[in-house]
Protein backbone atom coordinates (compact mmCIF):
# COMPACT_ATOMS: atom_id res chain seq x y z
CA UNK A 1 0.00 0.00 0.00
CA UNK A 2 2.79 2.34 0.77
CA UNK A 3 3.79 2.50 -2.87
CA UNK A 4 0.84 4.74 -3.59
CA UNK A 5 2.31 7.34 -1.31
CA UNK A 6 5.71 7.25 -2.95
CA UNK A 7 4.20 7.77 -6.38
CA UNK A 8 4.37 10.93 -8.42
CA UNK A 9 4.57 14.19 -6.54
CA UNK A 10 2.82 17.26 -7.96
CA UNK A 11 5.08 19.58 -9.90
CA UNK A 12 6.00 23.05 -8.70
CA UNK A 13 3.83 24.43 -11.48
CA UNK A 14 0.80 22.52 -10.21
CA UNK A 15 1.37 23.72 -6.65
CA UNK A 16 1.98 27.29 -7.82
CA UNK A 17 -1.27 27.31 -9.78
CA UNK A 18 -3.15 26.11 -6.70
CA UNK A 19 -1.49 28.76 -4.57
CA UNK A 20 -2.39 31.52 -7.03
CA UNK A 21 -5.98 30.29 -7.22
CA UNK A 22 -6.35 29.98 -3.44
CA UNK A 23 -4.78 33.42 -3.10
CA UNK A 24 -7.13 35.02 -5.62
CA UNK A 25 -10.15 33.55 -3.83
CA UNK A 26 -8.78 34.57 -0.43
CA UNK A 27 -8.07 38.06 -1.73
CA UNK A 28 -11.58 38.48 -3.07
CA UNK A 29 -13.06 37.22 0.22
CA UNK A 30 -10.85 39.68 2.09
CA UNK A 31 -12.11 42.32 -0.35
CA UNK A 32 -15.72 41.49 0.53
CA UNK A 33 -14.89 41.85 4.23
CA UNK A 34 -12.99 45.10 3.65
CA UNK A 35 -15.81 46.46 1.50
CA UNK A 36 -18.55 45.72 4.03
CA UNK A 37 -16.69 46.42 7.28
CA UNK A 38 -13.85 48.72 6.25
CA UNK A 39 -15.24 51.05 3.59
CA UNK A 40 -17.69 52.89 5.91
CA UNK A 41 -14.68 53.78 8.10
CA UNK A 42 -12.63 54.91 5.09
CA UNK A 43 -15.58 57.07 3.97
CA UNK A 44 -15.87 58.60 7.43
CA UNK A 45 -12.13 59.32 7.53
CA UNK A 46 -12.21 60.89 4.06
CA UNK A 47 -15.09 63.12 5.18
CA UNK A 48 -12.87 64.34 8.03
CA UNK A 49 -9.95 64.78 5.63
CA UNK A 50 -12.07 66.87 3.29
CA UNK A 51 -13.48 68.95 6.12
CA UNK A 52 -9.93 69.65 7.26
CA UNK A 53 -8.88 70.52 3.72
CA UNK A 54 -11.75 72.97 3.34
CA UNK A 55 -10.89 74.52 6.67
CA UNK A 56 -7.29 74.91 5.57
CA UNK A 57 -8.46 76.50 2.32
CA UNK A 58 -6.10 76.73 -0.62
CA UNK A 59 -3.18 75.55 1.51
CA UNK A 60 -4.53 71.95 1.35
CA UNK A 61 -2.24 69.50 -0.38
CA UNK A 62 -4.94 68.61 -2.90
CA UNK A 63 -4.09 64.93 -2.80
CA UNK A 64 -7.67 63.80 -3.00
CA UNK A 65 -9.08 66.87 -4.69
CA UNK A 66 -7.51 65.87 -7.99
CA UNK A 67 -9.99 62.97 -8.22
CA UNK A 68 -7.77 60.88 -10.47
CA UNK A 69 -10.02 58.00 -9.45
CA UNK A 70 -13.43 58.70 -7.92
CA UNK A 71 -14.64 57.12 -4.69
CA UNK A 72 -16.67 54.52 -6.56
CA UNK A 73 -13.61 53.63 -8.63
CA UNK A 74 -11.57 53.28 -5.46
CA UNK A 75 -14.15 50.95 -3.97
CA UNK A 76 -13.94 48.78 -7.09
CA UNK A 77 -10.16 49.11 -6.99
CA UNK A 78 -10.28 47.69 -3.47
CA UNK A 79 -11.15 44.28 -4.96
CA UNK A 80 -8.40 44.62 -7.55
CA UNK A 81 -5.94 45.43 -4.76
CA UNK A 82 -6.95 42.59 -2.42
CA UNK A 83 -7.32 40.12 -5.31
CA UNK A 84 -3.87 40.86 -6.74
CA UNK A 85 -2.29 40.98 -3.30
CA UNK A 86 -3.95 37.68 -2.38
CA UNK A 87 -2.77 36.00 -5.58
CA UNK A 88 0.78 37.24 -4.96
CA UNK A 89 0.70 35.95 -1.38
CA UNK A 90 -0.72 32.64 -2.66
CA UNK A 91 2.17 32.35 -5.10
CA UNK A 92 4.65 33.04 -2.30
CA UNK A 93 2.93 30.53 0.01
CA UNK A 94 2.99 27.83 -2.70
CA UNK A 95 6.68 28.52 -3.32
CA UNK A 96 7.50 28.41 0.40
CA UNK A 97 5.53 25.16 0.66
CA UNK A 98 7.38 23.60 -2.28
CA UNK A 99 10.83 24.57 -1.03
CA UNK A 100 10.28 24.04 2.71
CA UNK A 101 7.85 21.09 2.85
CA UNK A 102 10.55 18.48 3.36
CA UNK A 103 12.12 20.50 6.16
CA UNK A 104 8.91 20.80 8.14
CA UNK A 105 8.70 18.16 10.84
CA UNK A 106 5.17 17.01 10.26
CA UNK A 107 3.81 14.11 8.28
CA UNK A 108 0.62 16.03 7.51
CA UNK A 109 0.58 18.14 4.35
CA UNK A 110 -2.45 20.01 5.64
CA UNK A 111 -0.61 20.95 8.82
CA UNK A 112 2.42 22.00 6.79
CA UNK A 113 0.32 24.29 4.58
CA UNK A 114 -1.66 25.74 7.51
CA UNK A 115 1.51 26.15 9.54
CA UNK A 116 3.19 28.17 6.81
CA UNK A 117 0.11 30.37 6.38
CA UNK A 118 -0.04 30.86 10.15
CA UNK A 119 3.66 31.75 10.23
CA UNK A 120 3.04 34.32 7.49
CA UNK A 121 0.07 35.79 9.36
CA UNK A 122 2.23 36.11 12.46
CA UNK A 123 5.38 37.38 10.77
CA UNK A 124 4.15 39.70 8.05
CA UNK A 125 0.82 40.82 9.50
CA UNK A 126 0.68 40.70 13.31
CA UNK A 127 4.26 41.76 14.07
CA UNK A 128 4.10 44.79 11.72
CA UNK A 129 0.54 45.55 12.87
CA UNK A 130 1.50 46.09 16.50
CA UNK A 131 4.54 48.24 15.68
CA UNK A 132 3.00 50.26 12.86
CA UNK A 133 -0.78 49.95 13.12
CA UNK A 134 -2.59 50.85 9.88
CA UNK A 135 -4.06 54.31 9.55
CA UNK A 136 -7.14 55.54 7.72
CA UNK A 137 -7.03 58.45 5.27
CA UNK A 138 -6.59 61.83 6.99
CA UNK A 139 -3.91 60.31 9.20
CA UNK A 140 -0.34 60.36 8.01
CA UNK A 141 2.00 63.05 6.77
CA UNK A 142 2.76 62.67 3.02
CA UNK A 143 6.27 64.01 3.62
CA UNK A 144 7.24 61.02 5.75
CA UNK A 145 5.85 58.33 3.42
CA UNK A 146 9.30 57.11 2.31
CA UNK A 147 10.59 56.77 5.84
CA UNK A 148 7.36 55.07 6.95
CA UNK A 149 7.48 52.66 4.02
CA UNK A 150 11.09 51.68 4.75
CA UNK A 151 10.33 51.18 8.44
CA UNK A 152 7.30 49.10 7.51
CA UNK A 153 9.29 46.86 5.17
CA UNK A 154 11.96 46.49 7.85
CA UNK A 155 9.43 45.28 10.41
CA UNK A 156 7.99 42.80 7.87
CA UNK A 157 11.47 41.32 7.41
CA UNK A 158 11.99 41.29 11.18
CA UNK A 159 8.65 39.53 11.63
CA UNK A 160 9.73 36.75 9.27
CA UNK A 161 13.14 36.48 10.92
CA UNK A 162 11.40 36.27 14.32
CA UNK A 163 9.23 33.34 13.19
CA UNK A 164 12.30 31.62 11.78
CA UNK A 165 14.19 32.24 15.04
CA UNK A 166 11.31 30.71 16.96
CA UNK A 167 11.40 27.55 14.84
CA UNK A 168 15.19 27.24 15.09
CA UNK A 169 15.08 27.77 18.87
CA UNK A 170 12.37 25.12 19.28
CA UNK A 171 14.47 22.56 17.42
CA UNK A 172 17.31 22.88 19.90
CA UNK A 173 15.10 21.43 22.66
CA UNK A 174 14.17 17.79 23.17
CA UNK A 175 11.08 18.05 25.39
CA UNK A 176 7.87 19.43 23.95
CA UNK A 177 7.18 22.02 26.66
CA UNK A 178 10.74 23.31 26.35
CA UNK A 179 10.30 23.53 22.59
CA UNK A 180 7.26 25.75 23.06
CA UNK A 181 9.15 27.90 25.56
CA UNK A 182 12.19 28.19 23.30
CA UNK A 183 10.00 29.08 20.30
CA UNK A 184 8.28 31.85 22.22
CA UNK A 185 11.58 33.16 23.57
CA UNK A 186 13.36 33.13 20.20
CA UNK A 187 10.41 34.83 18.53
CA UNK A 188 9.94 37.48 21.22
CA UNK A 189 13.62 38.40 21.46
CA UNK A 190 13.84 39.18 17.75
CA UNK A 191 10.52 41.08 17.82
CA UNK A 192 11.62 43.08 20.88
CA UNK A 193 14.93 44.05 19.29
CA UNK A 194 13.13 45.09 16.11
CA UNK A 195 10.54 47.13 18.00
CA UNK A 196 13.26 48.92 19.96
CA UNK A 197 15.53 49.64 16.99
CA UNK A 198 12.90 50.94 14.59
CA UNK A 199 11.59 54.47 15.08
CA UNK A 200 8.21 55.05 16.69
CA UNK A 201 5.71 56.62 14.32
CA UNK A 202 2.55 58.30 15.54
CA UNK A 203 0.98 60.76 13.15
CA UNK A 204 -2.59 60.55 14.41
CA UNK A 205 -3.92 64.09 14.84
CA UNK A 206 -5.24 64.90 18.31
CA UNK A 207 -8.62 65.76 16.82
CA UNK A 208 -9.09 62.43 15.02
CA UNK A 209 -11.99 60.45 16.57
CA UNK A 210 -10.58 57.61 18.69
CA UNK A 211 -13.47 55.23 18.01
CA UNK A 212 -13.16 55.70 14.26
CA UNK A 213 -9.43 54.97 14.44
CA UNK A 214 -10.08 51.84 16.52
CA UNK A 215 -12.83 50.61 14.22
CA UNK A 216 -10.71 51.19 11.14
CA UNK A 217 -7.77 49.31 12.63
CA UNK A 218 -9.99 46.37 13.60
CA UNK A 219 -11.45 46.32 10.07
CA UNK A 220 -7.92 46.31 8.65
CA UNK A 221 -6.83 43.48 10.93
CA UNK A 222 -9.99 41.56 10.01
CA UNK A 223 -9.20 42.00 6.31
CA UNK A 224 -5.77 40.43 6.75
CA UNK A 225 -7.16 37.71 9.03
CA UNK A 226 -9.76 36.75 6.42
CA UNK A 227 -7.08 36.84 3.73
CA UNK A 228 -4.63 34.51 5.47
CA UNK A 229 -7.22 32.14 6.97
CA UNK A 230 -8.86 31.66 3.58
CA UNK A 231 -5.49 31.37 1.86
CA UNK A 232 -4.18 28.79 4.33
CA UNK A 233 -7.35 26.70 4.25
CA UNK A 234 -7.79 27.06 0.50
CA UNK A 235 -4.21 26.16 -0.30
CA UNK A 236 -4.25 23.25 2.14
CA UNK A 237 -7.41 21.93 0.50
CA UNK A 238 -6.12 22.34 -3.06
CA UNK A 239 -2.48 21.35 -2.54
CA UNK A 240 -3.18 18.11 -0.71
CA UNK A 241 -5.75 17.01 -3.28
CA UNK A 242 -3.55 15.26 -5.84
CA UNK A 243 -2.09 13.02 -3.16
CA UNK A 244 -5.51 12.09 -1.88
CA UNK A 245 -6.81 11.38 -5.37
CA UNK A 246 -3.80 9.27 -6.06
CA UNK A 247 -4.25 7.32 -2.86
CA UNK A 248 -7.91 6.79 -3.75
CA UNK A 249 -7.03 5.56 -7.25
CA UNK A 250 -4.47 3.21 -5.81
CA UNK A 251 -6.99 1.92 -3.33
CA UNK A 252 -9.37 1.10 -6.18
CA UNK A 253 -6.74 -0.78 -8.20
CA UNK A 254 -5.67 -2.73 -5.12
CA UNK B 1 -6.51 -0.50 1.86
CA UNK B 2 -4.66 -1.40 5.04
CA UNK B 3 -3.58 1.56 7.09
CA UNK B 4 -1.41 -0.03 9.70
CA UNK B 5 1.44 2.33 8.99
CA UNK B 6 1.48 5.79 7.49
CA UNK B 7 4.26 6.35 5.04
CA UNK B 8 5.00 10.01 4.61
CA UNK B 9 3.76 10.95 1.16
CA UNK B 10 6.05 12.86 -1.14
CA UNK B 11 3.83 15.84 -1.68
CA UNK B 12 6.36 18.18 -3.23
CA UNK B 13 8.77 17.82 -6.15
CA UNK B 14 12.44 17.12 -5.52
CA UNK B 15 14.46 20.29 -5.03
CA UNK B 16 16.75 20.82 -8.00
CA UNK B 17 18.82 23.80 -9.10
CA UNK B 18 16.37 24.42 -11.89
CA UNK B 19 13.40 24.38 -9.51
CA UNK B 20 15.14 26.83 -7.18
CA UNK B 21 15.86 29.21 -10.07
CA UNK B 22 12.22 29.03 -11.17
CA UNK B 23 11.12 29.58 -7.58
CA UNK B 24 13.36 32.65 -7.29
CA UNK B 25 11.90 34.10 -10.49
CA UNK B 26 8.38 33.47 -9.20
CA UNK B 27 9.21 35.09 -5.85
CA UNK B 28 10.57 38.16 -7.64
CA UNK B 29 7.41 38.35 -9.76
CA UNK B 30 5.12 37.98 -6.74
CA UNK B 31 7.05 40.68 -4.87
CA UNK B 32 6.74 42.97 -7.90
CA UNK B 33 2.95 42.48 -7.90
CA UNK B 34 2.82 43.15 -4.15
CA UNK B 35 4.93 46.26 -4.70
CA UNK B 36 2.59 47.56 -7.38
CA UNK B 37 -0.41 46.97 -5.14
CA UNK B 38 1.05 48.22 -1.90
CA UNK B 39 3.82 50.76 -2.48
CA UNK B 40 4.04 52.07 -6.04
CA UNK B 41 3.72 55.83 -6.46
CA UNK B 42 4.12 55.75 -10.23
CA UNK B 43 7.87 55.28 -10.39
CA UNK B 44 7.71 51.64 -11.49
CA UNK B 45 4.28 51.31 -13.06
CA UNK B 46 4.72 54.53 -15.12
CA UNK B 47 1.06 55.22 -14.55
CA UNK B 48 1.55 58.33 -12.48
CA UNK B 49 -0.60 58.11 -9.37
CA UNK B 50 -3.37 56.24 -11.20
CA UNK B 51 -2.63 52.77 -9.78
CA UNK B 52 -1.97 54.29 -6.38
CA UNK B 53 -5.33 56.06 -6.37
CA UNK B 54 -7.19 53.07 -7.82
CA UNK B 55 -5.96 50.71 -5.12
CA UNK B 56 -5.92 53.41 -2.43
CA UNK B 57 -8.59 51.84 -0.20
CA UNK B 58 -6.93 48.43 -0.49
CA UNK B 59 -3.66 49.87 0.75
CA UNK B 60 -5.27 51.43 3.78
CA UNK B 61 -7.28 48.33 4.65
CA UNK B 62 -4.41 45.91 4.01
CA UNK B 63 -2.47 47.98 6.51
CA UNK B 64 0.44 49.31 4.46
CA UNK B 65 1.56 52.92 4.84
CA UNK B 66 -0.27 55.22 2.43
CA UNK B 67 0.41 58.96 2.00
Amino acid sequence: MSLSATGKAPTYGALLLRGLLAGLIAGLLAGVFAYTVGEPKVDAAIAIEEANAHAAGAAADGHHDEELVGRDGQKGGLFLATGLYGAAMGGLLATAYTVLRRRLRTTSDTRAALGLAGAALLGIVLVPYLKYPPNPPAVGNPDTINQRTISYLAIVVIGLVAVWAGVIAARTQPAEWRQALAAAAGFLIVVAVGYLLLPAIDEVPDTFPATLLWNFRIASLGTQAVMWSALGLGFAALATRPVREQAAREAVTV
Amino acid sequence: MPHTQTVRPISTPAISRRLLLTALTVVALMLLISYLVAFDQGAVSRSGMYLHELMHDGRHLLGVPCH
